[in-house]
């Protein structure tokens, strides 16, 4: 193997990879929770909206599951500017990912509300508990240790798919990484060390996630 | 600048022909690949089942682009220097690996472990095991989650594109620079994909409703 390593040349451009890092962080932790208002909607409208609204929701559920997100934000990015909706490319990413996170979060939520059983409710009723009681015992807890492992896997696959945004130059990891790539010509070296960072985040997510459902959401056991 | 005309619309969608053709051999690749790692996964050899872990999560943890970028960039550490087509190849199918190698993990766990023993008390060996007995019964289960994953495969294709292979985004892209139609174009393109995976997504959820019913 002849080639020689430099890995000073880019470790001296931390100071934008952290940058980098933490526009990612912002980017996805933005689209996930506008992302999840736009699931709960959708949820609602699926479980008790009119026919047409069902409709609506599962072409666009259908729409997005089946096309690739790269083509979701050339559309928003290059597409709607021609029909007089204009963004920088940092809102165009962000909305991207909401649209694209907003349509997998659907099913999750539903499957959320679904878990709530009628049966337990008025159990709760009928044992003297009160409405506040109820809402929390019975319904958030058992919906949230339901949805959670979707929910925060949903949360790992939007950040890693943030990476797609860097072709609209939005001012993330990955863009910065190809800022670096083409002023020091250390492809393998950059896209090396960001591959880690993003190793990074997802072990610390999954550690994270799985020590709050430890701690906060363990199922009683029988 | 040029028109939109016929002539751009078919070099558009003769590009299908690459997305499809990359799918496939990512497919196949990953089939190779993911049925190793399954087997490893589920081994009884610790250390086995160690490094498959690793190898899931290595890919699990990062983004494809990344995955297709380094397919791109490590060949030629070293002295190979590989065509777009060669690293997106290897790095979708490689990404392909992982992700089938989880999904039969599972499918192969959740053979009741009756049918283990069974076939252990039979007298089979490792290989008589897998074969005659565990792997028919995984595969049914296996369908819809391969077939889901297909879909996000051939999705994943488009991200070829950016490391240079003209498939069908490409083209797409191609094609806007000369006629900037960006709307119709990637609307079109939007259309393609989904005629494609669409049906495979349907076969996959009505597959997931039969086996729950049959498991009922």
């Amino acid at each position: 193997m002849s080639y020689e390593f430099d890995f000073a040349s880019v470790f001296e451009a931390w100071p934008e990879l952290l940058h980098g890092l933490i526009n990612s962080l912002v980017l996805s932790a933005a689209a996930m929770a506008i992302g999840m208002i736009v699931a709960v909607a959708g949820a609602l409208g699926k479980t008790s909206g009119p026919k047409w609204l069902v409709w609506i929701i599962d072409g666009y559920i259908e729409l997005i599951r089946n096309t690739p997100f790269l083509i979701q934000i050339f559309m928003i990015y290059f597409g709607l500017p021609s029909l007089g909706l204009k963004f920088s490319s940092n809102t165009a990413a962000l909305i991207a990912l909401v649209v694209n996170v907003g349509a997998y979060g659907i099913e999750i939520i539903r499957a959320g509300i679904e878990s709530i059983q009628k049966g337990q409710v008025e159990a709760g009723k009928s044992l003297g508990m009160r409405p506040l009681q109820i809402f929390r015992y019975i319904i958030l807890k058992p919906a949230i240790q339901a949805i959670y492992p979707s929910l925060t896997s949903q949360f790992i696959l939007l950040m890693l798919n943030s990476s797609v945004c860097s072709v609209i130059a939005a001012t993330e990891l990955t863009a910065i990484a190809g800022d670096i790539q083409s002023r020091t010509f250390r492809s393998f070296e950059v896209y090396f060390i960001v591959t880690c960072m993003y190793l990074g985040l997802s072990i610390f997510f999954w550690t994270a996630f799985a020590a709050i459902e430890r701690t906060f959401l363990r199922k009683p056991t029988r | 600048m040029r028109e939109l005309g016929p002539n751009e619309i078919i070099f558009i969608l003769a590009a299908v022909r690459w997305t499809l053709l990359l799918s496939l051999v990512a497919f196949l690749g990953g089939a190779l690949g993911g049925a190793l790692v399954a087997l490893a996964r589920t081994s009884e050899f610790k250390w086995l089942r160690l490094a498959a872990n690793g190898y899931i999560k290595l890919f699990q943890g990062t983004p494809l682009l990344m995955q297709l970028f380094l397919a791109f960039f490590v060949p030629g550490l070293f002295g190979w220097s590989v065509d777009p087509w060669t690293a997106a190849a290897l790095g979708l199918s490689l990404h392909a690996s992982a992700f089938l190698g989880e999904i039969w993990r599972g499918a192969i766990e959740v053979v009741p472990r009756g049918q283990w023993e069974a076939a252990t008390s039979l007298g089979l060996r490792y290989t008589p095991k897998m074969a005659l007995i565990i792997v028919p019964q995984a595969i049914r289960i296996a369908i819809p989650p391969t077939i889901g994953f297909l879909v996000q495969l051939i999705k994943g294709t488009s991200l070829a594109s950016i490391i240079g292979f003209v498939e069908l985004t490409r083209a797409a892209q191609v094609i806007n620079n000369a006629t900037f139609r960006p709307f119709t174009i990637f609307a079109l393109v939007a259309l393609v994909y989904f005629l494609i995976c669409w049906p495979l997504s349907a076969y996959s959820k009505r597959m997931e409703r039969k086996l729950l019913v049959a498991a009922r």
